[in-house]
């Protein structure tokens, strides 16, 4: 689709933000209290029960140990928490302030000024309005709700089936990082498909104005109803850039039945994110949800999006490609429940490394007990660009049930020379041999994306080879 | 040396792992020749013509190539082919992911004369398939992934006919073909004589596809050493003998140093 992006000066900044009053939060930079987390919830005029909700998150937030098991967070600094939660309006970088090798990379992925400032976090005056709008007006005109979720918790209609899904998928007892999500969670996108409604464009959250900034602790509920289908695609291929340098979003997604759902996401943060992102589904009898993902960037992640298939017959699949390059500590995964009879899974994985960068990549199959007659493949192929890179694969199986299919497989490789040496004599410098190479491992990936996505996921590989060599 | 030769290797030794596969080995071909480079398996060929194009696995240990003009030996192999020189590989490769469409648009990337718009590109490249009987849909499939022994020969062929390079080396480009397949490449060979006049460097067991072409030069390596060079008489002889003179012959060189 064409990108038609506008500079919009003087948007109503009102229907996004939810106007702190700064001063409010100057004295508060100890611990992350209740009294913080009720402001949250009062400035944006929710319901009790959301109140409700974000305390006893918080309360959940206060006792759960931090994870030891994956890559060190010791970067974050847990103890000042509300420093990453304080509102984005405070924590807004002037532009000087954004460092060189984001503004580098905007340029080198020709993205344009306006959005430039916008993924800086830097500000928010810009929007691709009309490019929104548009899609917001057709889906509209098909009886889908595509809108913010703050703004939808204020129509009674939605307010009552967010109450009723809202953090069921991902509970904030999981972790520490969905338990303060629970408790601080802002912006992020709510989609409703009614009943045998099939989109056949994609919606992208790209699109949709998010004054919350970059988007820390957003939270994006989908819900595709029977025999409905949705493409929805979130992030882009530039790097977001957070002063606060800690994401911890969640993603629920329920799947009805026979309906389908794909999920893309490319996400590229700026290297000095901690990612801690949590995405589930939920599918129903037939019903199919379908993960698409690139990620790209963070200093430390850890993203395991997750399938629960809890209808007969139900299905998922996923399609991810990982690409860490120096000092990055990117784990991430899948995890899948077979928690109905005839269920199936294919997990699809890539994973890079580059410069010292180290990727694991954790694959869990569950088939509980009601899993009979169901299959899950697992297929990891990891490429090393250098001997000081890493990459490994953790598969897990929890087979429950009788009459179970269960495939897996890794490798791990090298680019071979002989290759280069193949590329090189037709005139391609070794860089550009590389690239192509690591581009045409990475294809199972982007041919998933539509175009102008796949296109800047290549574009985003290309820059992330540069200086691969010596 | 001749001082009009558009390649001139001059007493080339190449080595891999420490073990030494090209002895001394000199070749001079002047711009429009048709040279003719035979042997039994494990000679060398293939190596001496990876250490032409540059191949970093080998090391060059002694001697020089000269290449329109300019001492290549230290060059690397992207310059070497875009200072002009080719290679139809024995065994190509094979990139997963990457089309082949793209991969030959890589190849022209920033070559005067040769870099074209991206119809024009799309045109020439049908152009080029269709001459060589192969299907346009392979200029969507991933580069050499699933493709036949014929295939990818093809491909090679392709290749040859796109960067109209100064001189080629064919390494076994007819080996393992069936007839079809061996009169297209052969058509291939008589297209890039004709369109650019360039040298070709054969690399070949199959004496049969020379029959139609002017051989102004054949060379015999063995044990890695160029045992014999003539004209082009010495095909049929070949043909008719076999390597089995020259082996035993070098055999006794060996034994009496
Ligand atoms: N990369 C390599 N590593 C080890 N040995 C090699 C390599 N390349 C060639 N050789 C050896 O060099 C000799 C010549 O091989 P090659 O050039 O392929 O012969 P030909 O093409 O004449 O059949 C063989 O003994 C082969 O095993
Ligand atoms: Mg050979």
């Amino acid at each position: 689709m064409a990108k038609q992006r506008t500079e919009v000066a003087d948007i109503d900044r009102s229907l996004y933000d939810f106007r702190y009053d700064e001063e409010g939060f100057e004295r508060l930079d100890a611990g992350l209290t209740p009294e913080i987390v009720t402001e949250i919830s009062q400035r944006k005029d929710e319901p009790q029960w959301m109140l409700d909700f974000r305390l006893k998150s918080l309360e959940i937030y206060n006792r759960m140990p931090n994870p030891t098991w994956g890559p060190s967070i010791a970067g974050l600094d847990m103890d000042h928490i509300v420093t990453y939660v304080k509102p984005n309006t405070d924590q807004k970088a002037d532009w000087d302030s954004v460092p060189d090798d984001i503004k580098n990379t905007f340029e080198r992925l020709g993205i344009p000024e306006a959005e430039r400032s916008y993924l800086a976090g830097v500000g928010a005056q810009y929007d691709s309005e009309l490019v929104y709008h548009n899609m917001q007006d057709t889906a509209s005109k098909m009886g889908i709700v595509y809108s913010g979720i703050e703004e939808a918790l204020h129509e009674p209609k939605w307010e009552a089936i967010i109450r009723e899904k809202f953090m069921t998928l991902i509970p904030p007892t999981d972790h520490k990082f969905a338990a303060l999500h629970g408790a601080v969670w802002s912006g992020g996108s709510f989609v409703y498909v009614p009943k045998g409604v099939k989109l056949d464009f994609p919606l992208q959250s790209y699109f949709r104005l998010n004054a919350a900034g970059a988007g820390q602790f957003e939270h994006t509920l989908i819900i595709v109803e029977d025999d409905a289908d949705l493409h929805f695609i979130e992030g882009c291929s530039a790097p977001k850039y957070n002063v606060a340098n800690l994401h911890a979003g969640a993603v629920e997604l329920f799947v009805g039945k026979r309906a389908h759902l794909r999920y893309s996401t490319i996400e590229n943060w700026s290297k000095n994110m901690y990612n801690l992102n949590t995405k589930r589904a939920r599918c129903d009898e037939e019903g199919e949800i379908e993960w698409i993902s690139g990620s790209f960037g963070s200093h430390v992640g850890y993203l395991y999006p997750m399938s629960v298939l809890a209808g007969r017959k139900s299905k998922s699949s996923f399609t991810g490609i990982t690409f860490a390059g120096a000092g990055q500590n990117l784990d991430t995964g899948c995890k899948v429940v077979l928690g109905a009879p005839e269920t199936t899974a294919t997990v699809e994985t890539k994973g890079i490394s580059k410069g010292g960068g180290i990727q694991t990549f954790r694959s869990s199959i569950v088939a509980t007990p009601a899993a009979e007659g169901s299959a899950a493949t697992v297929s990891c192929q990891s490429l090393m660009l250098d001997d000081e890179s890493r990459s490994d694969t953790i598969p897990s199986m929890d087979i429950r049930a009788k009459n179970v299919d269960i495939g897996h497989e890794a490798t791990i490789g090298r680019i071979g020379d002989d290759k280069i040496f193949y590329l090189m004599s037709r005139g391609i410098s070794e860089e550009e041999a590389r690239t192509m190479i690591v581009n045409g491992f990475a294809n199972p990936v982007s041919k998933e994306l539509p175009l102008e996505y796949a296109v800047e996921m290549n574009n985003l590989i290309k820059l992330e080879m540069e200086g691969a060599i010596g | 040396m001749s001082t009009d030769a558009l390649l001139s290797v001059a007493n080339l030794t190449a080595s891999v792992d420490e073990k030494t596969i090209l002895h001394n080995v000199n070749l001079n071909v002047r711009a429009g020749e048709t040279h003719v480079l035979m042997g039994p398996n494990g000679a060398g060929k293939s190596t001496m013509g990876h250490v032409i194009m540059g191949d970093p696995v080998y090391t060059v240990n002694e001697g020089t190539i000269t290449f329109d003009g300019a001492d290549i030996t230290e060059l690397s192999c992207d310059k070497r082919s875009r200072a002009g020189l080719f290679l139809s590989f024995q065994a190509p490769v094979e990139i997963p992911g990457v089309p082949l469409s793209s991969f030959l648009r890589a190849t022209i990337a920033g070559r005067p004369g040769l870099e074209m718009k991206g119809k024009e590109f799309r045109r020439r490249v049908k152009e080029l398939a269709a001459q060589l009987d192969m299907d346009t849909a392979y200029l969507n499939r991933e580069l050499g992934v699933g493709f036949s022994g014929g295939e990818k020969k093809k491909v090679e062929m392709l290749q040859l006919l796109l960067l109209q390079p100064k001189l080629a080396i064919l390494d076994e480009t007819d080996s393992g073909l069936d007839v079809d397949a061996l009169s297209v490449v052969s058509r291939g060979m008589d297209a890039y004589r004709a369109s650019c006049d360039g040298s070709l460097v054969i690399i070949t067991h199959n004496t049969r596809i020379l029959e139609h072409l002017t051989v102004d030069r054949v060379h015999v390596m063995v044990g890695g050493r160029i045992v014999r060079e003539d004209d082009a008489s010495l095909i049929p002889w070949i043909d008719e003998h076999g390597f089995e003179s020259f082996e035993r012959e070098a055999a006794g060189t060996a034994d009496e140093r």
